[in-house]
């Protein structure tokens, strides 16, 4: 019999740190590789808990959807532990649900624009270890996408978009990202129609085509050796299908100016500012980040929350935020108001917006700025499931391997014009898109 | 199919045996002269820590006409003390690099920040400053109380199920606190003034009604000495008595109809049950956790399971035990009908679910898997200093302390199916029951409505 767990729990209590000891000025040590099945692998070593966190990442996202199926990539992903259907295995949902209970494993699945992710976290003790990622690569590898949970799953999906299309923040949301996007698959979402029309086999096709090896991006974080991550990591990748090329993406075009105004009973207008932005490897990624620290991306510290909330009581949340994506990401303000303070509220931010792009921050601001992002970069690596939200964006969108170790650095190195320039180039004020959900 | 991939394992294996409590002396406990409890979990992983401190009091102290008190005076906690000025809190703990806030419930108040430990000296004497020199004006309070307003009606009026919860509460407690909204009701903040917050922070907040909790990389001496020398020079106080408030016992099912803008109606179930108070010779409460977790524990819980993938009656369904507060204890249960299925038929069918447990018991393969994710829980914890620090706090907030952390895990294992099918039969009946049903609204009130089918108004 294996060890006990209760042991490892009591173990755990006097371990000693050995996680990232130099951490004020490095990031952990992440070990890179080609699995035999050319899959990107990922790995840091950290053996202070008995946890395994794995993660693989595909090219299976709303972007690879073909046009007027809105809504698979997300339903591929979903349905990956549905069934399972291969020469030696045939498992149904119900017996893989209770497999990852008797496991004590937790696994999840999602897809957003650009990727598909599957993650696992496991007890490292060897039989739940061995269990879990065996599961892990049949469900990777050999879905059964059984037609009846589809059709399940299809209407589920029908009726949180109907249920969406009710809720002021997703109609918000939704508008803002076609308005955004208007020629791009970054501005196509699911609609209950789209939804209706996607079929088993276009299930079983997407998957073929974008869950390959080759493609791959497997990031292990946890209690095991080097030794051990290549396997898994080739354990896991293995049997997947030869896949295709991914279908390329146009470039976004940037919008038209817009501000659009939608009618809803709520007692709160909620309002959406922003612009395609931003994409991953960017030369200007720190620029941004660090001026949008000052602008809206600093919590409380930031102007925004002292402008909108702090001093006037306008809203509860205020804030303002980059999602680099492989293409050019939004940046985008969000807050919410008393319906008849909305046209006050919007102007305000408006005006902090043209001010800080003119002017970006004082040198007292930056210096606060690069204080907190420098000082606190250790507490966005303090846990194994922090590490892997960083790990596997390193991974997919191949940023250098050193994104970490270099960070503090490249963050203490910016200037207030290259703000004011990187702002300029990537918010145009006159092309940002608005959206006002509940107003008068 | 094959069963060689999938042997038997370890955890099921270990399963008959109780484990045993832990034995080392992490974390560690120290009560000041003034009151204060100190509690440090050492957690050397990494150059973090957690400093939080929890005040016991929260919504359930407040009183009719003033609710949202407490949660209005953590707003009110970042407006500055007298050597401190307004703002300089938020920025002292952002130049550590780190970052915080506060929370507020029915039972607690709570105030955290996460900082590299080289920090913590600052903000734990940042932290023990405002525990007595608040020092906020009237136009700070009249600016402060429009954003807890904002939060209001972004958190409640505007959603559909935060209302129905706030209904099905205000329903099934008539004189027990749990009855009012912790952020209180839109009229009372309209009518809340600055010198109401300011008698609700003279009569709680003080060192013998507060705990502090320090989780990560420290020493717990030196900390204890650092909260002697922060927090030790405040005087304790007469706290104002807290009478019980018990509420009635119901005789007959509760209704309750919420109207807002939605596309599906969504019902609630609520019975009184007990809660916890004796962690040691309390049964009933960790059976009914056990209950919850059979229903709702996991993917494989019978809610999912029968409801939402079998019978597909529900879009969602969930179920939940809250007996572990300072208050009256509700066990919970709540689904979203499916698009053909009426709200008649959901609430069949969650009390179905039920009286299945109550007639046939659950198997010893479920009572495993509750137990299973019970021990693979523990160890998954122990990768967030956060979510340590939360549980030692809420537990100490609600009366218990840290050491019933860890009998309360192991009570839990020792539950049997019988104790299981006992509660399930016992608490279950209409006279304790309470049921709040959201009832759609068009968006746009001219437009054609599609009534859910069978909906009784």
């Amino acid at each position: 019999m294996k060890s006990h767990p209760a042991n490892i729990i009591h173990a755990v209590a006097f371990a000693g740190a050995v996680f990232f000891s130099a951490l004020a000025n490095a990031g952990p040590a992440i070990e890179q590789w080609i699995a035999p099945s050319g899959a990107r692998v990922y790995f840091v070593e950290i053996r202070t808990l008995p946890i395994l966190d794995v993660q693989v990442d595909f090219t299976a996202g709303g972007t690879q959807v073909s046009p007027g199926k809105a809504g698979l990539a997300g339903l591929t992903a979903g349905l990956l532990d549905a069934g399972i259907n291969d020469a030696d295995t045939v498992l149904s949902e119900e017996q893989i649900s209770g497999r990852w209970v008797d496991l004590g494993a937790i696994v999840g699945t999602s897809a957003d624009q650009d990727r598909a992710s599957v993650s696992l976290r496991t007890l490292s003790s060897s039989a739940e270890k061995e269990g879990s990622l065996a599961l892990l690569s049949k469900i990777l590898a050999s879905p059964s996408f059984p037609p009846e949970i589809l059709e399940r799953e299809k209407q589920r999906n029908i009726s949180a978009i109907r249920e969406g299309e009710t809720r002021p923040a997703v109609i918000a949301s939704r508008r803002f990202a076609t308005l955004m996007y208007p020629d791009h698959p970054y501005g196509i979402l699911p609609t209950t129609q789209s939804v209706a029309s996607i079929e088993r086999a276009d299930l079983v096709a997407f998957h073929r085509a974008h869950y390959a090896a080759s493609a791959a991006s497997v990031s292990i974080i946890g209690d095991v050796s080097r030794a051990e991550a290549e396997a898994i990591a080739q354990r896991l990748t293995s049997a997947l299908p030869a896949g295709e090329a991914s279908n390329p993406v146009p470039q976004v075009t940037m919008p038209l100016e817009t501000v659009e105004k939608i009618a809803h009973p709520a007692t709160q207008s909620h309002m959406r500012v922003g612009v395609p932005a931003l994409r991953r490897g960017d030369p200007d990624f720190f620029p941004l980040i660090v001026g949008n620290y000052t602008l809206g991306g600093g919590g409380f510290a930031s102007r925004l929350i002292q402008e909108v909330r702090d001093k006037r009581g306008l809203a509860y949340s205020v804030g303002s935020n980059f999602s680099p994506r492989k293409l050019d990401g939004p940046f985008e303000i969000s807050l919410q108001t008393k319906r008849d303070q909305a046209d006050a509220a919007l102007k305000l931010v408006n005006q902090e917006l043209a001010k800080f792009i003119a002017s970006g921050p004082t040198p007292v601001e930056l210096a606060a700025a690069k204080k907190n992002l420098v000082d606190g970069f250790g507490l966005r690596l303090d846990s194994n499931a922090k590490l892997m939200a960083h790990l596997s964006v390193i991974g997919y969108y191949q940023l250098p391997l050193t994104y970490l170790d270099d960070y503090q650095a490249k963050v203490q190195a910016v200037t207030i014009d290259q703000i004011k320039a990187a702002f300029a180039k990537h918010v145009p004020l006159g092309g940002l898109v608005t959206v006002i959900v509940a107003t008068d | 199919m094959s069963n060689r991939l999938f042997a038997m394992t370890a955890l099921a294996a270990v399963l008959g045996g109780v484990l045993p409590a832990p034995t080392h002396a992490n974390p560690y406990e120290h009560q000041l002269k003034n009151g204060l409890r100190v509690i440090v979990l050492e957690d050397h992983r990494a150059p973090t820590v957690v400093h939080m401190v929890w005040y016991r009091a929260g919504a359930m102290d407040e009183k009719d006409g003033d609710t949202g008190t407490a949660h209005a005076l953590e707003h009110l906690m970042f407006k500055g003390t007298k050597s401190v000025g307004a703002g300089e809190f938020d920025k002292r703990v952002a130049a550590t690099g780190g970052n915080h806030n506060a929370g507020t419930s029915r039972d607690y108040t709570n105030y955290f920040q996460v900082v590299p430990k080289t920090a913590l000296a600052e903000v734990m004497a940042l932290e023990a400053d405002r525990m007595k020199n608040l020092a906020f004006d009237d136009k700070q309070f009249a600016s402060e109380i429009k954003v807890v307003m904002e939060e209001r009606r972004l958190r409640t009026d505007d959603n559909p199920l935060a209302q129905l919860n706030e209904a099905l509460r205000a329903t099934a407690f008539t004189a027990h606190p749990y009855r009012r909204p912790t952020i209180g009701w839109m009229n009372d903040l309209e009518n809340m003034t600055a010198t109401d917050a300011r008698l609700w922070y003279k009569n709680w907040y003080a060192p013998n009604n507060a705990i502090v909790v320090v989780v990560g990389d420290v020493s717990h001496a030196e900390i204890f000495k650092l909260a002697e020398k922060n927090y030790g020079k405040y005087q304790r106080i007469v706290l104002p008595v807290r009478k019980p408030q018990t509420e009635p016992r119901q005789k007959g099912v509760r209704r309750v109809i919420v109207k807002a803008p939605a596309d599906q109606a969504y019902v609630m179930m609520a019975w009184k049950v007990p809660n916890l108070r004796n962690v040691k010779q309390d049964r009933e409460p960790y059976a009914l956790d056990v209950l919850a977790a059979v229903l709702n524990g996991h993917d494989a819980a019978r809610l999912s399971k029968n409801l939402v993938r079998g019978s597909q009656i529900a879009q969602s369904a969930s179920a939940g035990y809250d007996g572990g507060g300072r208050g009256e204890a509700l066990f919970i249960m709540a689904a979203r009908p499916s698009a053909s299925k009426t709200v008649e038929e959901i609430e069949t069918a969650l009390r179905s679910e039920i009286k299945n447990i109550a007639e046939q018991g659950i198997s010893d393969e479920e009572l495993a898997r509750v137990k299973i994710q019970l021990i693979a829980s523990e160890v998954y914890k122990r990768d967030s200093l956060m979510a340590q620090a939360q549980e030692i706090g809420s537990a100490e907030a609600a009366g218990f302390s840290w050491r019933d952390i860890n009998i309360q895990l192991e009570q839990i294992k020792t539950v049997t199916a019988d104790e299981v099918q006992a509660v399930a039969k016992k608490y279950f009946a209409d006279d304790g029951l309470t049921i709040a049903v959201l009832d759609p609204q068009p968006v746009d009130p001219k437009a054609p409505k599609r009534t859910p089918v069978g909906f009784r108004h």
